[in-house]
């Protein structure tokens, strides 16, 4: 086992090298200037350029520039917004909190109805429920949620006023941030409007996001299920006379549930794809914003830092997957 | 809800005593996050309107309008020759304060120089503290202009030029000059985060800044010892919108009370809602498309005029501006003084334009490029959709154009620089002055070298000895006199197709009272009451 | 299906095994949806095919008279335009059938490069071993740990925005599926009898790879297509509607869709047309590609 551990996580480093390499070298290959896009239309002399470009390091060799990169990386420093001059891992914190918050309604939504919805599907193979199921799950994996999510507000904010058009919380209530998650904060705050206010702007964002891991944790439970109910212990427990709930809640489910376990983790790049989609359409104050208002800015150290950050992220998760799963499944282990 | 139940029951007295006096507060849905609080080196409305709430300058605009009035500076005079100009301080001006500093003195002297050394001199500590690039200050000449700032007392200061400049106390209204606390710089500069001063500002103005979280929100409190009296509303909120329709929905359904940049698709519904009033005012602005006039084919003035009178304006005008845009026929905008309304289009005629292209000697048209602005600017509200239309009226007369486009910065260096044959460009006054679209946008100076904006590379004698012979000018009719020969003289030459002057458009909620349109497209809270719902 | 193939099945011979083809067909065609899917497909390429002859006006040709005209059957619209114009004048129905072209091309375009680059990259990975499998895997990775879109999105402003640009981001962000695909099929096909039976008998690593090898993991490559085009579709429609794919006045259905955004409370058309277009393309794909996996999938037949 620990020797299943050491080599996962000697995996880890070139990966995170690779990911500094691609973080930097890919954004200096991206044409377009800074110094000249901060400008506007305005433009800005010869002289002052030069200067802004050594003040930014960027008139330094790249490779010197990468190597001073690396070191105040490795020193927790990821840089200054060139926009903003705040720090990135500030910006990152304050916006990060929106992400997950809108990752995480997301994902257990998906789980609260992708996985009943697989489980009746496979139980009641063929029936028309399961078609039904099938069906609109393929729908959801084919949808494109940047459209989903226009269509949706169209529909529930503005044809029948349901649920607000954007932002994470009516900008009436000033809820101080302690945890970022504006759930739990406004539950903490004296106003028992906020939550309320909180929970109705994450709807719609919610459905979108969710809508591609519902799909996926949809199929995926009904073919693990499909698959469980197919073994012998279970017609042996069948057979014995066991009640068909018994039958599906505890034996049957707590198996197909480790690959359904697998996937919901390797959904989390899926998940920042869809998050940098469903927070432009509904203005969230989240990473995914953030990071194609980098882009669209030439912000080379939000761009830099973000992408860092961000890949660090999914490659902790994957790996905590993987562990998981090489616990749960020793044939893992053995093979690698 | 057991928990609010209980604290009901519990603060029902403390309700009881504070329930007549409901907070008014009014939100702003603005467009996008601030760069930071120190508008000295920000360049874009966002950040000026997000900063401008909170600073107080030497002199200011009056609400509204364009005439300069007392601010800091509650009077001053200027020397016989015009160089040297004494502001006499307001006294009892107090700063805001917040958790990182509490100011022990009223506003003086020291800060007002600081001000102007913090954007002037390179070895001020604040020089390059968030970023050294104090464009305006810069753009508008000040570096040369300014001879000496001396404290004479903690409440005059005294102001020498190197030679008379009449804008000068327009200049100081503007963003640029906002008065920051040097007691806050020194405090923040000896605790090692100087930059605090501008991400977390302490200004002298009617609101304060409570918090503000990028991309949501940013809360304004009424500063109640602000030196003009508090201000009507007691909380000031913005809240972050970037997608305009999304601005419009939240207006309508009363989450916002005022709006910059509506979408042009949405005005018809906006007139019509009854929660609504729109408020118009001509914007001082123009969006062109300029010839290359040093590249073939367009180094024939035959050539340019053919292709002016090939596009059809209006219906660029009409499908893209609505009706937050009039067709441009000159290169400044009509309510800016010297406008030569005599001046006559090039009418939309494209037979002529046909035959004036086969004299040129291209019967067959021939192909170029059209370069379309990437951005949406209010002058330009939509740059690919403008290079759509303009596209299909060309290649009605044979001139097949490719369209182009560049990331925002990128687009403007290579326009500079004469890349392009055609491209789309536009800009906005600064202070209100003829010479700072004719002189700086078609004279001679801004079309050599690599970086001037004179994008269209027009460098035509006539024409620029009537514009630099008016800079130097000092009486405005005769200026005036000048301008608009200048102006005759760009039709016939013809390096623009002017295509329209964006009109400011505000969609208000009928709460609101007294917000004024600012010329310079600001958006100002001071003096706007909200009506009890 | 014409009456030819019907007959077909009298013709062979009840004893001998079913053609593989047929026995496929006979697989595929009891999934009702994947025959949607391919009939879906094979109306978008008609479409595509002959859209200078069905489209009723020029996808570019601009009518501000006419703009932002609704469907026929609302009120204000008209024949003439059946599903309405955007906000210049252009025929969306004519725009949406010229679109069809640029998805499907897309589609081709972006899976052919990945397939042609992912086998030959994982064959050699799978074949070689040692260092370059490490180096190639790792890239790999590394193309994986990043968010595919964010990845897309910086690669297609390194290039430019465009649709060439666009299609190539795709076609790197899908890659290492495509990688992994063959290099597995090549370690499992490597260890059975009859690589080894070629090997000894003399052949070459290249002819192995490409001869024996290849063939045999064509199935899961043919169903990965399949689903990959349905992938690149929604890519590039995602990069078109972030304004980063195919650019204005093309009919690409993400461009049309980022075009007419402003215009989401006052024409609904506008916005929902494209979209509805690339989702039923989007969801053929993947019926198809279901259904294909299922026929060629030993496992589950039954």
């Amino acid at each position: 086992m620990l020797r299943f551990i050491l080599t996962r996580l000697s995996l880890i480093i070139p990966t995170f090298i690779g990911i500094t390499l691609v973080a930097f070298f890919l954004i200096r290959l991206v044409p377009g200037d800074p110094i000249e896009t901060m400008a506007g239309e305005r433009g800005i002399d010869a002289a002052r350029h030069e200067q802004l470009k050594k003040d930014f390091g960027l008139d330094r060799p790249l490779i010197v520039q990468y190597g001073y990169y690396i070191e105040r990386v490795l020193h927790g420093d990821l840089g200054k917004s060139i926009v903003t001059r705040e720090t990135v891992l500030n910006e990152f914190q304050s916006l990060f909190p929106a992400t997950v918050e809108l990752a995480l309604c997301a994902i257990i939504f998906a789980l609260l109805v992708g996985i009943p919805a697989g489980i009746i599907a496979a139980v009641r193979r063929n029936s028309i429920f399961d078609h039904g199921v099938m069906g609109i799950s393929l729908t959801g994996y084919s949808m494109p949620i940047f459209w989903w999510g226009l269509i949706l507000i169209l529909l529930f904010s503005v044809q029948l006023g349901w649920t607000p058009v954007s932002g994470r919380i009516d900008v009436l209530y000033y809820i101080e941030p302690v945890t970022g998650f504006l759930l739990i904060d406004s539950w903490f705050s004296e106003d028992e409007g906020a939550f309320l206010s909180a929970v109705g702007h994450l709807i719609l964002p919610t459905i979108v996001l969710g809508t591609q891991p519902l799909a996926t944790i949809a199929r995926m439970t009904r073919s693990a299920m499909l698959e469980v109910l197919g073994e012998d212990y279970i017609r042996t427990a069948k057979a014995k006379g066991l009640s068909r709930f018994r039958v599906i809640f505890l034996h049957a489910l707590r198996n197909a549930l480790i690959p359904v376990v697998t996937v919901i983790g390797l959904q989390i790049g899926v998940l920042f794809t869809g998050a940098i989609l469903t927070e432009t359409i509904f203005s969230w104050p989240g990473i995914g914003k953030w990071l194609i208002e980098a882009i669209f800015r030439r912000d080379y150290p939000v761009l830099q830092g973000g992408l860092l950050l961000v890949g660090a992220i999914v490659m902790s998760v994957n790996l905590l997957v993987d562990l998981t799963y090489g616990f749960i499944n020793p044939r893992i282990r053995h093979n690698r | 809800m057991k928990k609010s139940a209980l604290l009901a029951a519990v603060c029902v007295p403390a309700f009881l005593a504070a329930a007549p006096l409901a907070a008014k507060t009014l939100v702003y849905c603005s467009e996008g996050s601030p760069e930071n609080f120190y508008p000295g080196v920000n360049t874009t409305g966002t950040s000026f309107d997000a900063s401008t709430q909170i600073y107080s300058r030497v002199v200011e605009f009056e609400r509204g309008g364009t005439q300069v009035q007392p601010g800091l500076a509650e009077k001053w005079d200027i020397s016989e020759d015009g160089k040297v100009y004494t502001f006499h301080l307001r006294k009892g001006v107090k700063w805001h304060s917040n958790k990182n500093f509490k100011p022990t003195r009223d506003m003086n002297a020291d800060d007002i120089v600081f001000m102007f050394e913090r954007q002037w001199k390179q070895d001020n500590p604040y020089f390059k503290v968030t970023s050294p690039n104090h464009s305006y200050f810069d753009d508008m000449g000040m570096p040369k202009l300014l001879k000496s700032v001396e404290k004479v007392d903690p409440y005059t200061v005294k102001v020498t030029l190197n030679q008379p400049e009449a804008p000068f106390l327009a200049d100081l209204a503007m963003e640029f000059a906002a008065v920051q606390s040097k007691e806050y710089a020194d405090a923040m500069l000896k605790a090692g985060t100087p930059e605090k001063i501008d991400q977390e500002p302490i200004g002298t103005g009617p609101f304060y800044l409570v918090q503000y979280q990028k991309d949501a929100t940013i809360r304004y409190k009424a500063f109640p010892e602000y030196y003009g009296g508090k201000a009507k509303i007691d909380d000031l909120v913005f809240a972050i919108t970037p997608d305009a329709s999304v601005r419009w929905a939240k207006l309508q359904k009363g989450e916002c009370h005022v709006m910059p940049y509506p979408n042009p698709a949405d005005l018809e519904a906006m007139k019509k809602d009854p929660n609504v009033t729109v408020l118009e005012q001509a914007g001082l602005n123009v969006g062109y498309l300029a010839y290359n006039t040093q590249k073939k084919p367009f180094d024939d003035v035959r050539v340019r005029k053919a292709l002016n009178m090939a596009m059809n304006k209006k219906a660029i005008v009409d499908a893209v501006y609505l009706s937050s845009g009039v067709p441009a026929k000159n290169p400044i905008p009509p309510s800016m003084w010297s406008y030569n309304d005599a001046v006559k289009d090039d009418p939309f005629d494209p037979e002529a334009a046909k035959k004036l292209l086969a004299e040129a000697g291209y019967p067959n048209g021939f192909e170029t490029d059209l370069w379309a602005m990437p951005v949406q600017r209010p002058y330009n509200p939509n740059g690919k959709r403008v290079a759509e239309l303009m596209q299909a009226d060309l290649a009605k007369i044979g001139v097949k154009a490719e369209i182009k486009t560049y990331e925002w910065g990128e687009y403007r260096k290579r326009l500079q620089a004469g890349e392009s044959q055609m491209g789309q460009m536009g800009w906005t006054g600064d202070n209100g002055d003829p010479d700072n679209f004719l002189h700086t946008l078609l004279g001679c100076d801004s079309a050599k070298g690599v970086s001037g904006s004179n994008i269209a590379k027009f460098c035509y004698k006539p024409f620029d000895d009537l514009v630099t012979k008016a800079k130097v000018t000092s009486d405005q009719k005769q200026r005036t006199e000048l301008y608009k020969q200048a102006q005759v003289i760009f039709k016939e030459q013809a390096p623009w197709f002017t295509v329209a002057h964006a009109v400011q458009l505000k969609p208000v909620r009928k709460e609101v009272v007294d917000f004024k349109l600012s010329p310079f497209g600001r958006h100002t809270f001071y003096g706007v009451d909200i009506k009890g719902k | 299906m014409t009456a030819q193939t019907v007959q077909t099945p009298g013709v062979a011979a009840p004893s001998a095994p079913p053609h593989p083809l047929r026995e496929f067909w006979g697989y595929f065609s009891a999934n009702r949806g994947a025959v949607a899917g391919l009939f879906v497909i094979l109306g978008v390429i008609l479409v595509a095919l002959f859209a200078d002859l069905i489209a009723p006006h020029s996808p570019y040709l601009t009518d501000t008279t006419v703009a932002l005209k609704p469907p026929f059957w609302q009120e204000g619209g008209s024949l003439s335009y059946p599903l309405g114009t955007d906000a210049i004048g252009r025929d969306i129905l004519s725009r949406l059938i010229y679109g069809s072209r640029l998805s499907l091309l897309i589609g081709v375009i972006v899976v052919s490069i990945s397939i042609v680059l992912g086998t030959v990259l994982g064959l050699v990975a799978g074949f070689a071993r040692g260092v370059t499998e490490i180096a190639i895997m790792r890239v790999m990775d590394i193309v994986l740990t990043m968010p595919s879109l964010l990845l897309a999105i910086v690669v297609v402003a390194v290039l430019g925005p465009g649709l060439i640009n666009s299609m190539l981001a795709v076609a790197l962000v899908i890659l290492p599926h495509y990688v992994r695909l063959a290099r597995a099929a090549v370690i499992t096909e490597t260890s059975k009898d009859y690589v080894t039976a070629a090997r000894v008998s003399g052949a070459g690593t290249i002819r192995l790879m490409f001869r024996e090898v290849l063939p045999n993991c064509t199935a899961p490559l043919i169903v990965q297509a399949s689903l990959g085009i349905s992938t690149a579709i929604l890519d590039a429609a995602a990069l078109g509607f972030l304004g980063l794919g195919a650019q204005p006045p093309s009919p690409e259905w993400g461009t049309m869709l980022a075009d007419a955004r402003e215009f989401v409370l006052r024409a609904w058309w506008v916005v929902t047309f494209p979209g509805l277009a690339i989702l039923i393309t989007v969801l053929a794909f993947n019926l198809l590609g279901d259904g294909l996996r299922d026929a060629l999938d030993p496992k589950l037949k039954r």
